[in-house]
């Protein structure tokens, strides 16, 4: 009897991953079996359209277009990547989207911390405290709305390109991880940074000793968020790139619908590789996606 | 004048101490580059909205012309009607359903890891490779399926009827945006003591009244959150009309944003940012509901 409350407590102490929710979950009492399966039948609504991306990728076109897309490829083909592959040129668009998602994570990352560590340093000073309030300002801006003026800036500069592209990620993401590193770091005691300054360090030296590692867990989350939000970015590269040789993978989906759009086992062997990538960076990281939902949301 | 000794907490807090450059290298150069990119783009078309512009070349100012003449366009008339009527139906849509999930993902279940890791997925996929996908399965999978189920108003694709193209939009639309907002109303079930519920249930409340009178108002700030993230999420919905419908059939589904990118074909220019700028005063009153709703609420 004592032993049950004793191992009840010491799990719903367990600080990492969701104590609470384990507290409620380890209660005595049996699984809820219904509810579980009534909830595996709603999962399928995400898997059957997953399913049918998969399963018609490795079809034949003769069978991709008879219709049934439920049915698994039978014979198992890869003929479909094949032609996928050249037709999006793949190792140039995919290098090309690879490119414009570490420019956006690594300048995400480091342009937020930087002006999270000065804000959060010199919060009573006006000028910086404005600065976090005209940075946030933009999570209030739909890009449609700046969309035209920045399609002409952008051509202007000549940054019509994945560079003008990935620039552009960066300064949209900059509110949300610029707000989630602030809060992140007003919570840091300014003892560490005391005894850090008492030893002789500059503030650059500081920031990339100290502050930086102590942010690696909000880092993480601010750059997954950067990597999904620009690696399935439609909107922004199809209007800013100028040059179709440069789009990134999402955007060359849309040559699917007008040329070869019967051969679905073509069109769909691309999209799971452009979806791929996704899918496996959030199945790594999970922990830092539902952090960042809602810590965005809630702070 | 003492020479200022080393800077103690309390000195540096009071602000005595001039600032050190390195903050300012820290933070200038972001601040100058997101004026470029967001603020002056933001005012050039504000500025632009008040002329006759083409994107090009000369023009003038002619003082509220382009918003008279979008305020009574039919075509942007629908497509703020259009998008409106989609914003909402989706909210509700995904609030419903991203609700009932949460509280079964936290109730006494199996796999739950599983399953909320499979619920989640969608959110990591391009919408745009999303709705492609589902234009596949409503074009050509749902109408075999109602031929044989003998299911007649699905016989035919629904992207073809304006009602169920809507319909589809929707569900495509929830389908990517039920995973946020199931995850921030499980952090938000997460934050209610399992005390409360036992005290409950040693009242004799059951699960339903549990629900209503404990679930329901303890989670009544995440569902204000949900519901304007959400909001101001869908009525910028674009990628996924680009995929099922483009904007069809006929112009039943072209929502703001289309209309708005319409401004770089046809001379609209001018005219396209001043619709802009009607949409951006519309997100700049929802911020303002956003802040007045949740100030103060649901902080951990």
């Amino acid at each position: 009897m004592t032993t049950t409350s004793f191992d009840a407590a010491s799990l719903g102490a367990r600080p990492i991953t969701g104590s609470g929710r384990r507290r409620r979950a380890r209660r005595p009492g049996s699984a809820n079996w219904p509810l579980t399966i009534v909830l595996a039948v709603c999962a399928l609504t995400v898997i059957v359209p997953i399913y049918v991306t998969v399963s018609m990728a490795f079809k034949t076109t003769r069978q991709a277009v008879n219709g049934n897309a439920f049915e698994l490829p039978a014979p198992f083909s890869l003929s479909g990547f094949e032609q996928a592959w050249r037709l999006t040129d793949f190792p140039r668009s995919f290098a090309l989207s690879v490119f414009v998602a570490v420019v956006a994570v690594s300048g995400t990352v480091v342009l937020s911390a930087w002006a999270a560590y000065a804000i959060s340093h010199n919060w009573q000073r006006r000028f910086f405290r404005w600065s976090f309030f005209y940075l946030l300002a933009a999570m209030f801006l739909p890009f449609p709305v700046v969309a035209l003026p920045q399609v002409k800036l952008t051509g202007m500069v000549h940054l019509d390109n994945p560079i003008g592209v990935a620039i552009l990620h960066v300064m949209f993401q900059l509110s949300f991880s610029v707000m989630l590193f602030t809060a992140f770091l007003r919570s840091i005691p300014g003892e560490l940074e005391e005894s850090a300054r008492m030893d002789g360090a500059t503030t650059w030296q500081v920031f990339w000793k100290l502050i930086f590692p102590l942010l690696a867990p909000m880092s993480a989350t601010v750059g997954i968020f950067a990597f999904l939000a620009s690696w399935n970015d439609y909107m922004m590269p199809s209007l800013i790139t100028s040059n179709p040789q440069l789009q990134t993978l999402p955007v060359l989906q849309q040559i699917f619908q007008t040329q070869f759009s019967n051969n679905y086992n073509v069109s769909f062997a691309s999209y799971l590789m452009a979806m791929a990538p996704s899918i496996v960076v959030y199945l790594f990281t999970q922990r830092w996606v539902m952090a960042g939902v809602t810590q965005g949301a809630i702070k | 004048m003492a020479i200022a000794p080393l800077p103690t907490a309390a000195v540096r807090r009071s602000g005595f101490r001039r600032v050190e450059p390195t903050f300012y290298i820290f933070l200038v150069p972001t601040l100058i580059l997101f004026t470029l990119a967001i603020t002056l783009p933001a005012v050039m078309g504000i500025v632009l909205s008040f002329t006759n512009s083409v994107g090009f070349g000369t023009f003038r100012f002619v003082g509220l012309t382009n918003y008279q003449a979008a305020f009574s366009d039919p075509s942007i008339l629908q497509a703020y009607g259009f998008t409106f009527l989609f914003a909402v139906i989706t909210v509700v849509v995904v609030n419903l359903v991203a609700f009932l999930l949460a509280v079964s993902l936290t109730a006494r279940i199996k796999a739950r890891t599983a399953l909320r890791t499979t619920f989640v997925v969608p959110m990591v996929i391009s919408g745009i490779v999303i709705a492609y996908v589902f234009s596949y399965l409503f074009g050509t999978s749902v109408p075999a399926l109602a031929t044989a189920l003998g299911v007649g108003p699905l016989e035919q694709s629904m992207l073809a009827t304006p009602d169920l193209a809507l319909v589809a939009l929707v569900i495509v639309a929830a389908w990517q945006a039920i995973p946020s907002a199931l995850l921030i109303y499980i952090a938000g079930l997460l934050s209610i003591p399992s005390e409360v519920y036992e005290a409950a249930s040693l009242d004799g409340a059951g699960g339903w009244r549990q629900l209503r009178t404990i679930t329901m108002p303890l989670v009544a700030g995440y569902i204000v959150i949900n519901v304007i993230l959400g909001f101001k999420g869908f009525l910028n919905v674009y990628d996924i009309i680009v995929g099922l419908t483009g904007g069809g059939p006929g112009t039943s589904t072209v929502s703001v944003a289309m209309s708005i990118f319409n401004g770089f074909s046809g001379g609209d220019y001018a005219y396209q940012m001043a619709n802009a700028t009607i949409f951006f005063i519309i997100a700049v009153v929802i911020a303002l509901l956003q802040l007045r709703f949740t100030r103060g609420k649901a902080t951990f």
